[in-house]
């Protein structure tokens, strides 16, 4: 039987003891001593959501296959065993093996969004190993960063040894040869580095300098290492049914958010809806073949016996086999017991009448993703959608036998007027109304309609045309929350719509860190050290010690968020090539300026950039 | 038609709680494609019941559950096909048939009595024998809305060292239900011991009453209630 690295007497005295246990069902088992590279990977949150995270067990899968490495994972402690490995000195330890962080060759962080950065030192801290890179020594871990915050990585420039930017089935391979050749050889830190540095996509921070003008802005960011390079390009699977998916997930024991088969159909988006970073730095789209989904499916369900799957792309309806696909799904799961879950759905007849087959209506809603009340804002933010496509669907759905019908909109979006605010009222309004036009026999549900706004806040992000704008401060936002409140309690069917509202103070925290430079790595470490970790989790978010960290440094969160930049300005990301060009952003920028949309990839391209890639809808026809 | 599963929680799976373990028994009959009947409706789950929930940090060798299948095969292939897809640390142990499908036949309404070891120290042992002899053992039991002493001798059927362990026969169900670490709270009371002391607790096996008037024993292991498939 395993051993474990926490006693008895702590286990049970904390909260959920089975998230440190390992031992789930798939697990890898290796010998530690049989391999030549020992890989922790961690999504740097609760066990619960980095559970639920389909990146780590493509990696996980991937790394296990080789003969050569033993691939474990590592998340927070909660609050309570944090406590307790810092009182009693007990480093953190993986979950397979029991193991201590320290002992690994490599500790490898998907860095999600921007509110983990100090549960990534928390990590760091609780693994014994420095949170400098430049306090590292030869015994220490090689700190990989991934995932879609390193499109800027700056703000976390000193803790990390390695940037990996990109898709993680493509150069990993190659960096673990790599790393391989170099123990055998028992050659140093440095000069590993310096090999990675020339691996395309790999960014190694601390061969790197940056220098700032007067004004607070970026004067140069110039390379001091011969093996790095000047750009760094992000790298991306050219077709996506070459590459490894996991067929034996991990199944956990507690109830982890995403507890089912996630079946990725495909990756990018060809909207180019400009406020998404996700839409721009995972182009070009690519599907998953579908005789490969279909296998799949069929595996992952049989190997996991979980009861759910779903499917997940940024928008699923553009999946041009959706319907077959779904198609097989439902026969497979008439006969096992199987439900489907289809997230991100445009909703149409299609749609809706897949829906009604999976799920119960009169629990269930609809979802619709406006972003924007009116038409004009829609069109500069060059979000598809019309006023008739949701008008349309909803009446679709009312007549269906759905009645609650779910909205979402972001506030403070460049070049929002109050009336574009405004019509996010009117919109709800007039969707309620919609239900109301039913002869009163024929409503379904309880006899009135449901509508849930939603707002949340916009927050600009490296790689979209809207890098420049500036951000709202977070007054503004609330400003703009309680007119939008007061709107919606003014609508003639007010009591049908719930409007949900929340806090500002995260949001503009998110902007610096979204856009911030090297300077704020010592706010981040400063804010860490006074007590912040769980940051994203709202009853644990520490602002007072977030604006001491700040005034300690003398950093004014302001200069990164409440500030329109030029478009001469070097901005602290621009040493990466994430595939769209500056000019296609500022393009699109010009563009929204005048409310003009741009079609999506499968109808005209836009000359974006991607189509460097080799793969994917750039090559469709 | 009705199986009854016994199985063992071992080792690290202590620290699985009983709610978690129905979700993992849910999947894992799905991964042994046990043809298992479900429940109507928009959300059908499994038809399984457990005799009696264990609490976090006990192991087992005498867990039950009975559950409903389409289609019955022995029990040996049966055990395998489960136990293939067991994490380490859960065994199944035998799977019987039930041929009296009412519900007066579910491990959980006819569970009537458990029985465990619990590890030992030799300062327990000082005090031990006029702990059981008193005439009462009260204990503050804790219910929602208050908080009332018992006295829980009468729901001990057995107790008494072995070895370097103490041996328990407690009433379990729905009737009148004794945990194992309430018995040993008292005892620490008793005996003014440090009550942190952590226990190594084992259920060992679960009991129905045994309704064979001429049988020796009054209590009847849950599992000698099946009969083996073949």
């Amino acid at each position: 039987m395993n051993k474990l690295a926490l006693s008895n007497d702590i286990l049970l005295n904390i909260d959920k003891p089975a998230r440190y246990i390992g031992n789930e069902v798939n697990v890898a088992k290796k010998d530690p001593k049989k391999v030549d590279i020992r890989f922790a990977l961690c999504f740097p949150d609760v066990y619960e959501i980095g559970m639920s995270y389909l990146g780590i067990q493509i990696l996980y899968d991937m790394f296990n296959r080789r003969d050569d490495v033993f691939c474990e994972r590592v998340y927070s402690p909660w609050i309570d065993l944090d406590a307790i490995l810092r009182e009693k000195h007990i480093p953190l330890f993986a979950l397979e093996s029991q193991d201590p962080i320290k002992e690994f060759d490599f500790l490898g962080i998907t860095i999600q969004y921007e509110m983990c950065y100090t549960n990534i030192l928390q990590i760091l801290d609780l693994s014994q190993i420095p949170l400098l890179t430049a306090d590292r020594s030869e015994n220490d871990p090689i700190v990989i960063g991934g995932g879609p915050c390193v499109y800027n990585p700056e703000p976390l420039a000193d803790f990390f040894d390695i940037f990996y930017i990109g898709e993680g089935e493509t150069v990993y391979n190659q960096l673990l040869d790599a790393y391989k050749e170099h123990k055998h050889k028992g050659k140093d830190r440095q000069s590993f580095l310096e090999e990675a540095a020339s691996i395309p996509g790999l960014y190694v921070p601390r061969f790197y300098e940056v220098a700032y003008n007067d004004d607070g802005t970026l004067k140069a960011f110039t390379k001091t290492n011969k093996f790095a390079e000047d750009k760094i390009k992000r790298q991306v699977v050219e077709d996506l049914n070459q590459v490894t998916y996991p067929e034996r997930p991990l199944v956990p024991f507690i109830k982890v958010t995403q507890d089912r088969v996630v079946l990725e159909i495909q990756r990018g988006c060809i909207r180019g809806c400009r406020f998404c970073q996700a839409g721009m730095v995972y182009r070009p789209n690519r599907e998953r073949d579908i005789e490969y989904l279909k296998e799949y499916a069929i595996k992952m369900l049989t190997a996991t016996g979980h009861e759910e799957i779903s499917l997940s792309s940024l928008s699923s309806s553009d999946y041009s086999e959706l319907e077959t696909l779904t198609n097989f799904l439902l026969d497979e799961a008439k006969s096992k017991h199987v439900n489907i879950s289809l997230p991100s759905l445009r909703i149409d007849s299609f749609s809706l009448a897949v829906m009604s087959k999976v799920q119960d209506i009169r629990k269930s809603s609809l979802t619709f993703a406006p972003e924007a009340g009116s038409q004009r804002l829609r069109n500069v933010i060059n979000k598809g959608l019309t006023q008739e496509d949701i008008l349309g669907g909803v009446e679709q759905a009312f007549n269906g036998g759905w009645n609650r019908v779910k909205l979402y909109f972001m506030l403070g979006l460049p070049g929002e007027s109050e009336a574009d605010i405004e019509e996010i009222a009117g919109l709800s309004n007039e969707i309620a109304a919609l239900y109301y036009t039913i002869p009163k026999e024929n409503r379904p549900g309880s006899g009135r309609a449901e509508i849930i706004t939603s707002t949340s806040f916009f927050v600009p992000k490296p790689f979209t045309p809207f890098q420049w704008v500036r951000q709202n401060r977070n007054e503004e936002f609330l400003d703009k929350q309680r007119f939008l409140n007061q709107k919606i309690k003014a609508q003639l069917n007010r009591k049908s719509i719930k409007y949900n509202w929340h806090d500002a103070w995260l949001t503009g925290l998110e902007g610096v860190m979204a856009r911030g430079d090297r300077r704020i790595g010592k706010v981040i470490l400063d804010a860490y050290k006074s007590g912040c970790i769980y940051d994203s989790w709202t009853e644990h978010f520490k602002y007072d010690l977030w604006l001491a960290a700040f005034e300690k440094n003398e950093i004014n969160p302001l200069f990164y968020t409440d500030r329109e930049r030029s478009l001469e300005e070097l901005l602290p990301w621009d040493f990466i090539d994430a595939g769209v060009t500056k000019e296609f952003l500022i393009d699109e920028l010009k563009k929204s300026k005048e409310a003009l949309t741009t079609p999506n990839c499968r109808l005209k391209c836009s000359d974006c950039g991607c189509i460097s890639y080799q793969g994917g809808v750039c090559y469709e026809s | 038609m009705k199986v009854r599963i016994r199985f063992a929680k071992r080792g690290i799976m202590k620290f699985v709680g009983h709610l978690d373990l129905v979700r993992y028994f849910q999947k894992a009959f799905r991964r042994a494609e046990i043809d298992m009947q479900y429940s109507g409706g928009f959300s059908p789950h499994q038809l399984m019941s457990f005799a009696a929930p264990l609490g976090v940090g006990l192991v087992s060798e005498g867990e039950y559950m009975d559950i409903f299948v389409n289609e019955l095969m022995p029990s040996k292939i049966m055990l395998n096909k489960i136990n293939h897809e067991m994490a380490e640390g859960i065994e199944i142990l035998s799977c019987k048939q039930i041929i009296d499908e009412t519900k007066h036949s579910n491990a959980m309404s006819i569970v009537t009595a458990a029985d465990y070891y619990v590890a030992f120290s030799d300062e327990m042992l000082l005090c031990f024998n006029d702990f059981i002899d008193q005439e009462m053992i009260l204990v503050m039991k804790k219910s929602k809305k208050s908080e009332k002493q018992v006295n829980i001798k009468p729901m001990i059927h057995q107790i008494d060292l072995r070895k370097d362990k103490i041996y328990m026969l407690l009433d379990t169900g729905s009737a009148s239900n004794l945990k194992p670490e309430l018995v040993m709270e008292a005892f620490f009371d008793y005996c003014q011991t440090e009550k942190n002391i952590p226990l190594m607790i084992q259920r060992l096996d679960m009991y129905a009453e045994n309704s064979d008037s001429e049988a020796q024993s009054e209590l009847i292991s849950l599992d000698d209630l099946g009969i083996e498939m073949v």
